[in-house]
Parts: structure tokens; sequence; C-alpha cells
């Protein structure tokens, strides 16, 4: 059986979801701090992509990225490439669809933590960056593993957006989803299964750890 | 001076509006619950932004908004002890002193751990110390920290009231040792006496001028001022040519010249005597009542009673003794004429009619 899929799609779900904490995380933390209504338009701006249907979020990564657009048509006449119908392009495609579960499960984490902790580190001339990584980040940790899992997971599922941008394209672009897609529609229903079964495994898994993880941080509370 | 802070912020329909100053001394911001005490520390050290004005900390203006400054709380070097002392939960007390500690002298931990008894807490996280640890421990935290003011605020809210008394006790020390501007926000009057040295008395957002907490406690100027300072009986009083009249005790009183915006009269409960105990009739004004209440404290009886003729209740405080005498006697109190204090209104919530 070739693995290809498995290996796609890990690799597709890994690196976006390291793009989507650092980009969930900075961008959580900056809109927490903003004033009411600024804070709610962009919130909505940013949240749009979990309410859209991948289709969309896919027709529109096709509009910036195809060689037909402009930035397509730049990286066609430098580098002579294109930049969908790649792995990496699902890469992107992930990122935006997963990105509102990262950015929401840390910016309601970072605005349930007491302020006047920040506060008293910032009067203890800690440094923001320090106060942002050492303090505020260890003390969301439930909600940012939260985040990222579901990020991971869900970029792992990630079908629509991805079938757009980088296609099926056997051992190179293939992932579970599209696998089990391109099985069915190609009347193979026990391989397609096969990849059902592997998917539901690992989202088990990821379930699993989620819940072992979650009891584990406590830092002297109730022990 | 030490700290200059005159400044304005507007925080939906509140106003705040202080203007004070002070030396290396302990200075008490008194006032009754969301009158801005707190504003106006989280101001002074940068954690809120006034919307004008100017604070000057030791010398080095850390805001004012007619020139821009606007320093972060890091270069302010304002030292802030919170309600609920904001430890970093995920950093042992160790550590959390350590933090903020510049790394040349991280070598004297120990001697610090000994010197705020936390030798042996090392390792705890700031979840399993007791309410006294926790102070001590941020306590600490702010004094390593080398700043060149410290802010109180109601330091002792959170605490069991078997240890306020200890703890109170080790910050004062720490007070006397660091020789600076300390602010210290409370609404406790007994607290604020026994702590500072001078006190701002703030009432919905406007400050009084600063005082020494005696002429305070002893000659309150204010209606806000009286009752802050523990005064139970303030009566409205009325002008009539060249007498006052107070409806509410139906007693009329000579008009004192150098009191013409007087709009109140403060009796405290404890000055009242009865009149059998007066020997200079003179020196007294007599009120015939009726007792509606008694009620027994551990040390003193406290009457609740109506004048004759008058629509107001008195506070009334007496030693035991004195309470198994009052039988014995016609009802009259006595009120000692230097003992009555006349208080002006506030200027923002009384105006005076």
């Amino acid at each position: 059986m070739d693995l290809f899929p498995l290996w796609n799609s890990l690799r597709i779900s890994f690196v976006a979801s390291v793009i989507t904490f650092f980009l969930g995380i900075l961008i959580a933390n900056y809109v927490a701090k903003l004033p009411g209504f600024l804070k709610g338009v962009l919130d909505a701006v940013l949240t749009i992509p979990m309410v859209l249907p991948p289709t969309v979020v896919g027709f529109l990564i096709l509009k910036m990225i195809s060689p037909k657009s402009s930035l397509g048509m730049l990286v066609k006449q430098y580098f002579d490439a294109t930049l969908t119908m790649k792995w990496q392009a699902a890469i992107i495609a992930v990122v935006v669809v997963t990105f509102p579960l990262m950015y929401r499960t840390a910016r309601s984490s970072f605005e349930a933590f007491d302020k006047n902790i920040i506060a008293a580190g910032k009067t203890l001339c800690l440094s923001d960056v320090y106060i942002f990584w050492r303090v505020l980040l260890p003390n969301c940790k439930e909600g940012i593993i939260a985040g990222v899992v579901l990020a991971f997971a869900r970029g792992l599922g990630e079908y629509g957006a991805t079938s757009m941008v980088a296609g099926y394209i056997a051992n190179r672009t293939a992932t579970i989803s599209t696998t089990v897609a391109y099985f069915w529609q190609t009347n193979q229903d026990e391989k397609a299964m096969r990849w059902v079964m592997i998917n539901l495994a690992i989202s088990f898994t990821v379930m699993l750890c989620v819940n072992i993880f979650e009891k584990r941080i406590s830092f002297g509370k109730g022990k | 001076m030490s700290i200059y802070c005159k400044i304005k912020k507007k925080v939906g329909k509140f106003n705040l509006n202080i203007d004070f100053q002070a030396e290396n001394e302990t200075v008490a911001l008194m006032g009754a619950s969301g009158c801005g005490k707190s504003m106006t520390l989280r101001c002074i050290a940068g954690i809120e932004k006034p919307d004008s004005g100017r604070i000057i900390i030791n010398g080095q203006t850390v805001y004012d908004s007619e020139k821009g400054i606007n320093l972060a709380p890091q270069k302010r070097r304002a030292g802030y002890l919170f309600q609920d002392f904001a430890l970093i939960p995920n950093m042992t007390v160790k550590k959390n002193i350590l933090v903020v500690m510049p790394k040349e002298k991280r070598g004297s931990i120990e001697s610090v751990m000994e010197r705020f008894h936390l030798t042996g807490l090392e390792n705890h996280y700031p979840a399993q110390l007791s309410g006294g640890q926790k102070q001590r421990c941020a306590i600490a935290r702010i004094i390593v920290s080398a700043p060149w003011i410290i802010m109180l605020d109601e330091p002792f809210s959170a605490l069991d009231s078997y240890l306020k008394w200890q703890l109170e006790r080790e910050i004062m020390s720490v007070i006397n040792e660091f020789g600076k501007t300390v602010l210290f926000v409370s609404h406790d009057r007994d607290e604020v006496y026994r702590i500072s040295d001078k006190v701002v008395v703030i009432e919905n957002g406007r400050n009084e001028p600063i005082c020494t907490k005696q002429v305070l406690y002893q000659h309150p100027q204010t209606y806000a001022d009286a009752l802050l300072t523990g005064c139970k009986n303030i009566f409205p009083v009325l002008y009539e040519e060249l007498t006052i009249r107070v409806p509410d005790l139906a007693l009329k009183l000579e008009s004192p010249k150098e009191y013409e915006d007087v709009c109140f009269l403060g009796i405290r409960a404890k000055q009242i005597l009865p009149e059998f105990m007066v020997e200079d009739k003179n020196s007294a004004v007599f009120v015939s009542y009726t007792v509606e209440q008694v009620t027994e404290a551990v040390f003193s009886m406290i009457l609740m009673v109506r004048p004759e003729n008058g629509h107001g209740l008195v506070r009334w405080e007496m030693p035991k003794e004195v309470y198994h005498k009052l039988s014995l006697y016609p009802p009259v109190l006595a009120i000692p004429k230097k003992e009555i204090l006349y208080l002006k209104a506030d200027r923002n919530i009384f105006p005076c009619g």
C-alpha cells in the first residue's frame, strides 16, 4: 500500500500548524489589546474563514496565486514555476482554514488571563516580549495547545480548499482526504475505506492526547 | 518633591480629576470604593493613560500630555503592590523574585528570601502560598526591583483579620527602610492613621488638598473628611441671619464667623456627654432626648437617641459605667462646643444651596 497520502497530509498539516500557531498567537495578542469597536471589526474579518465554505476560500486563494493572477504571472516570469497544484499550495489553504481556530482559542485564553499579572510584570521592568513568551503564553498553555491541536486535526482533514489549489495528483499532491474522494469516485471503496480507517485512528489519537495533556498542566494547583 | 500628579481622565461617566504632590513620606489616598483611588495609582504606574495632565516621579517626567511624554511602565520605576498580589503563577517563589533582579545581583537571592521570611518556600508556586506569604513574595519582588516610589493598593483587604496586624507591622518596617515616597490606598480610617503621615481624601474622582493625618482626623473640613474619619453624626444646617439652625437636632447655634460656607455640622459619637458630667454649662449645648435603641458593644454602649422636636437620630457611644448612671438623671445630652465640627460641603456632590 502506498503511504504517500499519509506522509503528505502530515507534512502539510504540520507545517501549516506551525505557521498558524505563530500567526494565531501574535495576532490574537494584538487584537486582545485593541479598544472595543476596532476589535469587533478585526475579529469578524479574522474569523470569517471559519464559516466560509472551503471552496470559497480555495477560490479566493486561486484568485491570488493562480498562474493567471498577477502574483502567479510574476513567479512564472522570474522563476518559470507555478504556485498551484503543488503540495506547498495546500499549506496556504490549510493555514487560512485553520487560522480562526487557533486565533479564537488563543484570544479567549489571553483575555481570560489576569491583566494585573501582566501590569505587575511591566511595573517590575519585565519587557513586553518577556511577558508575552514567559508569562502570558505558559499560563494560557491549555488554550494554546487546544488551539494548535484543533488546527492540526482540522488541517489533516481539510478537503475543499486543498483540492482546489493542489488538486489530486498521486504521489505529488494526494492527501488522505483527497485520496478518499478519489478512490470513492473511481469505485474503489475498499481502498477508500482503508484511508477512512487511518484517518479515524489519527483523529482519535490526537483527541486522546489533548485530554491526557490537559490534566498535566497545573503549576501547583490542586494536586 | 518626589511625586507630582495632576491628571484628568474620563472613564464612562466617571471623571477623575486628581492633583497632589508629596515628598519622601507615606501618603494615604483615602476614599470610598469606586472613588478613583486605584485608578490614580494605575495612572502613576503607567498601566492606565490619563486624558491630560502631568506626572513627575522623583524629578523625572513620566507623563506630560502637553509635551507628548508617556513613558512605559518599565521606565517609571514605580513599584505597585496589587490587591491580589499578581504573582506570576507559572513561576516558583524564587523565580518570581529572580526574574526582576538585575543579573549581577542574583547572587544575593538567599538573603532576600531570608529577609522576607520566605526561606523554605523557594520551590512553591504562588497557588500553594497563604495570603501572607504571597504578600511577602510580592513585596520582595518590588524591593529588589529598586523602585523610586512604592504604591500599595488596599494591601490588607485580601487577608484574614488576625494576619493583618502582623503584616501591617512587616509593611511598616519595609516602608521605613525604603525611606522614599509610599502611596497607600485604603478606605479603612484606622489603617490610614496608623500607617500614613499625610492623607489625600478622594471623593467621586476629585481630591481635597493633602494634609497631615492629625489635622484631618482632628479638624475635618468637609462632609467627606468627617465621614471617612469615622464621624457618625452629620446633620445639614440652615442659616438664619446670625444663627445657624440644625433641624435634625432642633438646635440653634451662633454662626461662627470663620466658617461662612458651613453646610453640615458633625458630632463624633464618643464626644457626646450626659448633662450631669458637664461642669461648665457655657462650654456645651444641651438637647433633651428620648432613647430609640440601645446596642451593647464589647467595651461600650451605643445609643440611638431622638432629640426632642428634632427629626434626626443621634448616635451616642459611652462607657458602660456611664450608661448605668443615665437613668438617675433627666434625659439631656451635652455636646461640648469645642467638639462641634463645622463642615463644608464637597464642591462636587453637595453644592451648598
